[in-house]
C-alpha cells in the first residue's frame, strides 16, 4: 500500500491509499463525527453525521476512501452546521427522553450533542407515538430512540448466519424490527453485544440496564479539561445598573430551582451583586420592577403557563429557557404522543382508584385549561438562551447568568453540559 | 430460487392469496436462507405488497395534487361510502380494500384509481358508484376498466418530429450490420445524447463505460419505472412505440456487448405488461432478440421485464438495481457508478425508456438529422406531459428551445400562475418567468409541466409534495426521512396562517441542509420546490405570514391547543 497526501480544510495530511476517510483524518489528528459508522463494516452512510465536502462535493465521510490530492473539508462553518441539524434532527424525530434512559451517559449520540454544544434544536419535536417491543426473549427494542443508522441490522447475526434486525416500511414509517425466532438464538454475549452497538437506547438487554449509576457512566466525565464549544453565545444588552433576577417554575418540578441553589455558599456573593424580584425564591408574586433576566423552568403545559410566559417576555430583557422542559417540554412532554383525551380520562375516570360515575376531570373557571400538548418555550415567546439539563448544573446556570449580566467571557466544562 | 427472483415471486403470492402469508415468507425465507424479517423487510418496502389479507378488489387511488385539485376528496368519500371500508386500513371486507397511492402516470384522466390494477378515469362520485355496484354483481374490472390513451396533443412539422413518426420494425438495428460498436457509439455521442430520466447524463459516456468495462458480464436496463408524479411520456412511448424502445436497448447492448437486458416496469403500468411482452416476443421471431441477432455473429441479447411493486424511489438508479436483485429499494452509497459495480455486481447501463427511445431514432434517422434540431446544447426533441389547468392535457412532442409561453399556449393554459416544471423534484416558475426557454442551456425538464391556474393555493401544491417524499422516501438517511416530516409540519404550521418572516428564513435554511446531506436524488431534490416557491411567490407567501411580534410572543393558535381539553370537558360533563 502506498502512502499519499490530501488535504483537509488546507493541511496537508498522509495516509495509505484507499484507507477509509475517518480512519485516515483520525490518524491525522482530525475528528470526524460518526454514529453509523463502524470501522470493519461496509459503508453504510445512513446517518449522515459524517458530511464532509470532497473536492467540492458533498458526500457521507464515512463512505469515502482516500486519494492522493484530494480536498477534503470538514471544519467549515457550513458543515459543521450542516452536521449538528442532523444531530437534532434525530433528536426531534425520535422521542429522547434521557432523564429517564437506561443508556443515558452511555449514549453515542447524546454524547455527540454534548460535544457539538447541542443546547437545544432549531426543528420542533415531532412526537410521533412509537412503540416499545418487549416481547422478544432478552431483549427491549424501544422505537423512541432509534435513529435507523442500521448497525445492528448489519452486525447482529447469529451463530448460524441469520440476521436478528432489519428495516420494516418504507418513508417516514421505516423503522428497525426483529426476528424473534432468530433473537432467541442469540446467546448472553451476542445479545449484550447488541446492546452494546446501538448507539443510542433502542436495544436493552432485560436486566441488564441501569447498571452503572451517575458519574461513572461512559461519558459522564468526557476527556478532562474539556469544554464544550459554544459557538452561538450572542451578547446580549441589559439596561439596569443594579442587576435584577426573576424566575418562575412553570410545567417543571422545581428541580431547575433546586439545582440554582446548588452554589452552595456562592449565593452569598451573588447576593450582593443582584437582586430577585418576581421569583418563588422571594415570594413575589407580581413584577415590581422591569428586570435584566427572566430564567424559565418549564414549558407551557396549561393557558396560565402561557400567560406568565407572556407576562416574563414583556418585563424581561434577556429570557433564558433553564432545563429541558423549558427547552423542549422535557418530561412533562411524554404524554405529546398520547391524545390529550385519553390521558384526562386515564387519569380522572379509568385509574385504578377512581370509581366509576364518581369522579370528573376536573374544570373550572378559576384553573386554567389544559393545552393540547406540553409546549416548548420558544414556541410562545422569544427566547434568547438555553441551558440544557434535567436539571442543568448549578455552575452551567450561573456561568451563564453571570455571563449575560457582566459579559463575561465564559466556556462550560464538559461534565457540567448534560441532558439528564 | 434466486434471490434476484423474490420480486416476482412475491408478485406470484400476492396475485394468489391478495396478500403475502406467514407461511409463504417462512418458506421464502427457508428457500433463500435467511431470516424472516429479512423477507418481511422487503415485502413491506413495496407498497403493493400487504402482509395482511384484502378483499377481492384492491383499489387504489391516486392522490396527485392533480387529482386533489380534480375532485381527489369526493371522489376518495364516495369509494368509502359505496365499499363501506376506510382507505388505508385492512378491515377484513372480502370484496374491497382500499389504498390512497402516488401518482399513477393518468394526470390527464384525473382523478383516477387501479382497481386490481385496471385504470379507472376521470372519476366523479356516480361513477364511483357505478363501479361499485357493478363489481358487487360480479362483474369483472377489466369489463369496465377504462383505455385511458393519452391523446398525442403536438407533434412539430414531420421532417422535425423524431419520436411520433412512422415507425417499422428494426429499422434501426439494419445500420449495426455495417458499424462498429465504436462508430455506434460515436453517432450517439455527435448528438449529444442525455439521459431523459432526469439526470442528464451524457449518454454516450455512461455507455462507453459500460464498453470498456472488463466486467465479466454487461447489463442493460431500462428504467420504466416513471414516477415523478405529473409524468406520463414514458408510458406514451411503451404503448405507442414499444418496439422503438426494445431497439434502443439492443443498441445499447450493441455497443456495450451486454447479454441480458431488463425493462423494469412500475406496477401501475400493468395494463401495458401484454403489449410489451407481445411486441418482444415479436423481436425473437424475427430474431431481433436471441441469438446472432440480425445475423451478427455472437450478437445474443435478450430481455425480461420485471415488475416493479410501488415504489417511486425504485426509479433512481441504484435504488432500481437493488430491487432488481430481490432487496428493498434503498439506493446504494455514491461509491461506484453502476457501470462500475451494477446489477449483481456486473457492469450495468441504466437509461430512461425514452433515451432509449431516441438512441433507437439517432441510428435510424442519422446524426445530421439531429444535430440541426434543438438548441446548441439540447438536441432533438423532447416530450413533454402537460396536465393541470390546461384545455389540452397530454403529450407533447417538441424542439428543445421552446419557450415556456409557447407551450401554455399550444396546451391552452387558463390564468397559468404557478408551474411546475419535471414534477415536485423539479422547480417551480411565476408567470414572469414565462420566456424561459426548455433546454440544457436554461431550463431543463425531465418531462412533466403542471400547470396551476391563480386560484389554486400554493400551500396545497407544497403540502401535497411534501408529504409524497414524506411517504416515498427510502427511509435509510436521517435528512430526507426526518428533514421532510419536519417540512411537512412547517407547511402545516404555513397553512394555518402562524408562520412569519423567521419561519421563511428557517425553511431556505433547513432545506438547504437537506439538500446538501442527503444520500440520493430524492433528498437532494425534495425541498428545492419549497425553497424557490419562496422567493417566486412573494405576494402570496407575505399575504399569508404574520409580521414578527414586537413583543416577541410568538404567533400562538390558543384555541386550537384548547380546542381537545374543552371538547373532553363537553363530552365528558353535562
Ligand atoms: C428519486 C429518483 C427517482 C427517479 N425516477 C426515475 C424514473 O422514474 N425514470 C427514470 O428514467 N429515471 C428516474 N430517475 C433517474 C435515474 O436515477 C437515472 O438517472 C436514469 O434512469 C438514467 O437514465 P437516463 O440517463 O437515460 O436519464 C430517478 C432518480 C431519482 C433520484
Ligand atoms: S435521500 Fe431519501 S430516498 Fe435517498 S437514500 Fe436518503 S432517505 Fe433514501
Amino acid at each position: 500500500m502506498k502512502n499519499i497526501s490530501f488535504t483537509i480544510d488546507g493541511r496537508e495530511c498522509t495516509s495509505v491509499k484507499g484507507e477509509n476517510l475517518i480512519e485516515a483524518a483520525r490518524q491525522n489528528g482530525i475528528f470526524i463525527p460518526t454514529l453509523c459508522h463502524f470501522k470493519h463494516l461496509n459503508p453504510i452512510g445512513s446517518c449522515r453525521v459524517c458530511t464532509v465536502k470532497v473536492n467540492g462535493r458533498t458526500l457521507a465521510g464515512c463512505t469515502i476512501d482516500v486519494e492522493e490530492g484530494m480536498d477534503i473539508e470538514v471544519n467549515t462553518p457550513e458543515l459543521l452546521d450542516a452536521r449538528k441539524a442532523i444531530l437534532e434532527m434525530m433528536f426531534v424525530e425520535g422521542n429522547h427522553f434521557c432523564p429517564s434512559c437506561e443508556k443515558s451517559g452511555d449514549c453515542k449520540m447524546q454524547k455527540l450533542g454534548y460535544e457539538m454544544g447541542m443546547r437545544f434544536t432549531r426543528f420542533p419535536h415531532l412526537f410521533v407515538d412509537r412503540i416499545v417491543d418487549a416481547r422478544p426473549e432478552r431483549i427491549v427494542v424501544n422505537q423512541n430512540r432509534c435513529i435507523k443508522c442500521k448497525r445492528c441490522i448489519e452486525e447482529v447475526i447469529t451463530t448460524d448466519g441469520y440476521k436478528v434486525f432489519n428495516f420494516t416500511n418504507k418513508g417516514n414509517e421505516t423503522k428497525v424490527s426483529i426476528d424473534y425466532e432468530q433473537e432467541a438464538k442469540l446467546s448472553d454475549a451476542q445479545a449484550e453485544q447488541a446492546m452494546h452497538i446501538c448507539p443510542t437506547g433502542s436495544i436493552l438487554v432485560k436486566g441488564k440496564s441501569f447498571s452503572k449509576p451517575f458519574g461513572d457512566r461512559q461519558f459522564d466525565l468526557g476527556p478532562k479539561g474539556k469544554m464544550i464549544r459554544l459557538n452561538e453565545v450572542k451578547k446580549y444588552k441589559t439596561t439596569n445598573k443594579k442587576k435584577r433576577i426573576a424566575t418562575t417554575s412553570l410545567a417543571g418540578c422545581f428541580g431547575c430551582h433546586m439545582s440554582l441553589l446548588d452554589i452552595d455558599l456562592g449565593i452569598l456573593d451573588l447576593i450582593e451583586l443582584v437582586e430577585f424580584n418576581k421569583s418563588p425564591i422571594t415570594d413575589i408574586k407580581k413584577f415590581t420592577q422591569r428586570c435584566d433576566i427572566g430564567l424559565i423552568e418549564g414549558g407551557c403545559c396549561n393557558t396560565d403557563n402561557i400567560e406568565v410566559l407572556r407576562e416574563f417576555r414583556k418585563n424581561c430583557d434577556v429570557l433564558v429557557s433553564v432545563g429541558e422542559c423549558a427547552i423542549w417540554g422535557g418530561v412533562p412532554a411524554i404524554r405529546n404522543t398520547v391524545p390529550l383525551e385519553e390521558c384526562l380520562k386515564e387519569t380522572y375516570l379509568n385509574s385504578i382508584t377512581s370509581e366509576e360515575n364518581e369522579t370528573i376531570i376536573p374544570n373550572h373557571e378559576d384553573i386554567p385549561k389544559i393545552l393540547n400538548k406540553v409546549y416548548p418555550n420558544r414556541e410562545i415567546v422569544a427566547i434568547d438562551y438555553h441551558i440544557p439539563g434535567c436539571p442543568p448544573n448549578a455552575n452551567h446556570i450561573w456561568n451563564v447568568v453571570k455571563s449575560i449580566l457582566f459579559e463575561e467571557e465564559y466556556s462550560i466544562a464538559y461534565p457540567e453540559f448534560k441532558y439528564d | 430460487m434466486k434471490r434476484s427472483r423474490l420480486l416476482p415471486h412475491l408478485w406470484e403470492i400476492q396475485n394468489n392469496y391478495g396478500y403475502i402469508p406467514d407461511h409463504s415468507i417462512t418458506e421464502i425465507s427457508q428457500k433463500l436462507n435467511v431470516s424472516k424479517i429479512e423477507i418481511e423487510s422487503v415485502v413491506s418496502f413495496y407498497h403493493f405488497f400487504h402482509l395482511k389479507p384484502t378483499g377481492k378488489y384492491i383499489i387504489y387511488l391516486n392522490n396527485s395534487i392533480i387529482s386533489e385539485y380534480k375532485g381527489f376528496r369526493e371522489v376518495k368519500a364516495a369509494f368509502e361510502k359505496e365499499t363501506g371500508c376506510t382507505f388505508g386500513v385492512y378491515d377484513k371486507n372480502p370484496l374491497f380494500t382500499l389504498f390512497e397511492t402516488s401518482c399513477i402516470g393518468l394526470s390527464d384522466f384525473e382523478p383516477a384509481a387501479l382497481i386490481n390494477f385496471h385504470p379507472f378515469t376521470d372519476l366523479t362520485p356516480e361513477k364511483v358508484k357505478t363501479i361499485i355496484n357493478q363489481l358487487k354483481s360480479g362483474v369483472y374490472p377489466e369489463e369496465i376498466a377504462n383505455n385511458p390513451v393519452s391523446k398525442i396533443q403536438y407533434t412539430p412539422e414531420y421532417s422535425k418530429t423524431v419520436f411520433f413518426r412512422n415507425y417499422t420494425i428494426g429499422n434501426s438495428l439494419k445500420v449495426l450490420k455495417n458499424n462498429s460498436a465504436d462508430e455506434i457509439l460515436e453517432k450517439i455521442s455527435l448528438s449529444k445524447l442525455d439521459g431523459h430520466g432526469g439526470a442528464f447524463f451524457p449518454t454516450a459516456t455512461k455507455w462507453e463505460y459500460c464498453k470498456n468495462s472488463n466486467s465479466e458480464q454487461k447489463i442493460v436496463i431500462c428504467n420504466a419505472d416513471e414516477g415523478e408524479p405529473g409524468t406520463f411520456k414514458d408510458k406514451s412511448l411503451l404503448r405507442n412505440l414499444p418496439g422503438l424502445v426494445i431497439e434502443g436497448m439492443i443498441i445499447a447492448a450493441y455497443v456495450t456487448g451486454a447479454e441480458k437486458g431488463y425493462i423494469y416496469l412500475r406496477a401501475e403500468y400493468k395494463y401495458l405488461l401484454k403489449k410489451l411482452e407481445d411486441t418482444l416476443k415479436e423481436f425473437e421471431e424475427k430474431g431481433f432478440l436471441g441469438e446472432n441477432i440480425f445475423g451478427i455473429n455472437n450478437f445474443n441479447f435478450s430481455i425480461r421485464v420485471v415488475l416493479g411493486a410501488g415504489a417511486y424511489v425504485c426509479g433512481a438508479e441504484t435504488a432500481l438495481i437493488e430491487s432488481l436483485e430481490g432487496k428493498r429499494g434503498e439506493p446504494r452509497v455514491r461509491k461506484y457508478f453502476p457501470t462500475e459495480y451494477g446489477y449483481l455486481g456486473y457492469s450495468t447501463i441504466v437509461n430512461n425508456v425514452e433515451t432509449f427511445a431516441k438512441a433507437a431514432r439517432i441510428i435510424e434517422l442519422g446524426t445530421d438529422f439531429f444535430t440541426n434540431l434543438g438548441t446548441e446544447k439540447s438536441k432533438g426533441t423532447k416530450i413533454l406531459s402537460i396536465s393541470g389547468d390546461v384545455a389540452k392535457p397530454g403529450i407533447y412532442e417538441v424542439e428543445w428551445g421552446i419557450t415556456v409561453q409557447e407551450i401554455l399556449d399550444l396546451c391552452q393554459a387558463t390564468s397559468p400562475y404557478f408551474i411546475q416544471i419535471s414534477g415536485p423534484s423539479g422547480e417551480c416558475i411565476n408567470n414572469k418567468e414565462f420566456e424561459r426557454k426548455i433546454c440544457k442551456e436554461d431550463l431543463l425538464c425531465g418531462g412533466s409541466i403542471m400547470v396551476f391556474n391563480k386560484s389554486r393555493g400554493v400551500f396545497k401544491i407544497l403540502r401535497n409534495f411534501i408529504q409524497f417524499f414524506k411517504t416515498e422516501s427510502c427511509g435509510a438517511c436521517t435528512p430526507c426521512r426526518a428533514g421532510n416530516q419536519i417540512l411537512y409540519e412547517k407547511i402545516r404550521k404555513f397553512e394555518r396562517g402562524l408562520c412569519s418572516q423567521v419561519d421563511i428564513d428557517e425553511v431556505k435554511n433547513w432545506g438547504n441542509i437537506i439538500k446538501l446531506t442527503s444520500r440520493c436524488g430524492l433528498g437532494q431534490f425534495s425541498t428545492n420546490t419549497f425553497i424557490m416557491a419562496l422567493d417566486k411567490f412573494q405576494d402570496y407567501f407575505s399575504l399569508k405570514t404574520v409580521e414578527v411580534n414586537k413583543n416577541l410572543n410568538v404567533e400562538f393558535d390558543m384555541e386550537s391547543a384548547t380546542y381537545d381539553y374543552d371538547e373532553v370537558i363537553k363530552n365528558t360533563q353535562h
